[in-house]
């Protein structure tokens, strides 16, 4: 039968249009509502709270942060995940499926509890490395990590690599081992292989890897706001605030929509160009 | 297959370290007997395991996050599996634009979605309520547990169907005897990795649980934000042990490699 798919599909449907749609298209229309101290969310039509996010540079430098931070995050994932996945990859088989274990496991412990082990190792004067470094006289005063940038960075990167091993693992498990070993038997340096035969092929995978965890990166909620803290803010603790503190909805569902609008326009983009760049390879 | 040197080795006992310390360092300042944060050293204590109970708020943040998870993952996969079979057995209009929409939740950032249902579930009188829970956290958990029952639908043998018809089954017992339990290993590590994700889900649940509906990790955030203490590190090893234990059980049942890479590593 022909209708035989959408009857089959209509349940989710319904339940997506009722519960995603709605909700997603009354945000958009919540920013361009009026607010105010007193009278609370009036629906009229206003740019208000466009204008504001567009102009303040107090918004501008935020979501400036919250992108070099995302950016950081997905370079220092790359760079140091890829070579992972690499070693993972040669390994005999049951340390390399203990070890993936080991790496992609983290993934699914809560983020809190994750974000409160960085906090512990090196949170003020009471964490735990800190402490150490200062009474072994290696430094005088505690490292800065909570309420820092670096700090923010450094979990997030830890919180997200798994995504990052993930991506380029899979994109190794399509290699052909043969084409190194010919590589090895025409005279080719470990460098030169890894140069000039793993990583082009294995590109795709971290490319795909890279714009993965910048959309979680740029997204990220509990990490920057356990670290950062009510000084660092982002675009989604930024929104929080606004949600649930200052109870400005309709500024923090603007500040939500263009945080959404730049992440897919990104995505979408760099996915484009990525699967036009391999296409000739891949396709 | 060449063998990794031993810079390779260093270089992958580093990151191991990196990946684990700050879970384990957790797991240890737990079993601190100090009243303050410490590495426990040469006492160890289960003091602030013991504390939990004198914080019920954790304790029924714990079962709400449980019965969530079960709840919401159970109907994920009910919506799931119809959607499953239509998307991967049969080609149709519109087919690339409905599992776009299905796995957007992925892509949507969840402050976003917790903004949206806040506001939606206000409007509808569903504000903090756990009904408004279920619902949103069905959304979140469903494209993990269709990717999985779509996995187990596209390679599903069609002949075994068309042979139980040519035996003179009905479409019913088809479903029933054939095709349910042919798709069944995707629809329990679907739902296993559907219930983990609801169970850990903090960005968006944090709009819409109130006090008296907050989940674990809700809770737990929202207790660090004021402090830092003993007391959530142990609550944070418990939910820690819950996670490696149901990690553990997926591994045995199904493969945890299959689970998150979509194959078995050795199996090539």
């Amino acid at each position: 039968m022909k209708s035989t798919p959408y009857l089959l599909s209509l349940p989710a449907l319904l339940l997506f249009g009722a519960i995603v749609i709605i909700p997603l298209v009354m945000t958009v229309l919540l920013s361009f509502h009026d607010w105010g101290q007193y009278k609370g969310i009036e629906p009229v039509f206003t740019l208000k709270n466009w204008r504001e996010v567009f102009t303040d540079s107090y918004f501008l430098e935020m979501f400036w942060r919250t992108f070099r931070i995302a950016f950081f995050v997905t370079l220092f994932a790359a760079l140091l995940g890829a070579p992972e996945a690499y070693i993972l990859n040669r390994m005999k088989s049951p340390w390399r499926g203990l070890f993936l274990l080991v790496i992609l496991g983290p993934l699914l412990i809560s983020v809190v509890a994750r974000t409160l082990g960085w906090a512990l190792l090196f949170g003020g004067n009471s964490g735990l490395i800190n402490k150490a470094l200062v009474s072994m006289g290696v430094i005088s005063a505690p490292l800065p990590f909570m309420f820092t940038e670096t700090g923010v960075i450094v979990a997030l990167t830890h919180v997200l690599m798994p995504y990052m091993v993930l991506a380029v693992w899979a994109a190794l498990q399509r290699l052909d081992p043969q084409v190194e070993n010919a590589a090895v038997a025409l005279g080719a340096s470990p460098f030169t292989v890894v140069r000039r035969i793993v990583l082009p092929q294995v590109m795709p995978g971290i490319l795909s890897g890279a714009i993965i965890v910048f959309a979680l990166a740029a997204s990220a909620f509990a990490t920057p706001a356990i670290i950062g803290g009510r000084r660092l803010k982002v675009a989604s603790t930024l929104a929080y605030d606004e949600f649930l503190n200052t109870l400005n909805w309709p500024l923090g569902a603007a500040v939500a929509v263009l945080l959404l609008v730049a992440l897919v326009a990104i995505v979408v983009g760099a996915s484009r160009l990525v699967e036009r760049r391999y296409a000739q390879v891949f396709g | 297959m060449s063998k990794n040197g031993p810079v390779a080795l260093v270089y992958h006992t580093l990151f191991v370290i990196f990946m684990l310390a700050p879970i384990l360092v957790v797991c240890f300042v737990a079993f601190t007997p100090e009243g303050y944060l410490s590495f426990p050293t040469d006492r160890w204590s289960l003091r602030w395991f013991y504390a939990i109970g004198r914080y019920p708020e954790f304790i029924s943040a714990f079962w709400r996050s449980l019965w969530l998870g079960a709840l919401s993952s159970a109907i994920a996969v009910a919506f799931s599996v119809p959607a499953a079979l239509a998307i991967g057995r049969h080609r149709f209009r519109g087919r690339d634009a409905m599992t776009a929409l299905f796995m957007s939740p992925l892509m949507i950032p969840h402050v976003v979605l917790g903004i949206a249902f806040l506001r939606f579930f206000t409007e509808l009188g569903l504000g903090g309520t756990f009904v408004g829970l279920v619902l949103a956290h069905i959304v979140v958990v469903l494209p993990f547990a269709l990717r999985l029952t779509l996995a187990s639908a596209v390679g599903l043998d069609r002949s075994i169907e068309h042979a139980a018809i040519s035996l003179g089954a009905s479409d019913r017992t088809v479903l029933r005897r054939i095709t349910l339990p042919l798709v069944l290993p995707g629809l329990i590590s679907g739902s296993a990795l559907a219930f983990i994700n609801s169970f850990d889900e903090v960005t968006m649940t944090v709009f819409i649980a109130a006090p008296g509906t907050e989940t674990l990790p809700v809770r737990m955030f929202l207790y660090i934000q004021d402090n830092i203490d003993p007391l959530v590190t142990s609550v944070s090893a418990v939910v820690i042990a819950v996670t490696v234990l149901a990690l553990i059980a997926l591994d045995r049942a199904y493969g945890l490699e299959r689970l998150l890479v979509g194959r078995s590593a050795d199996g090539r």
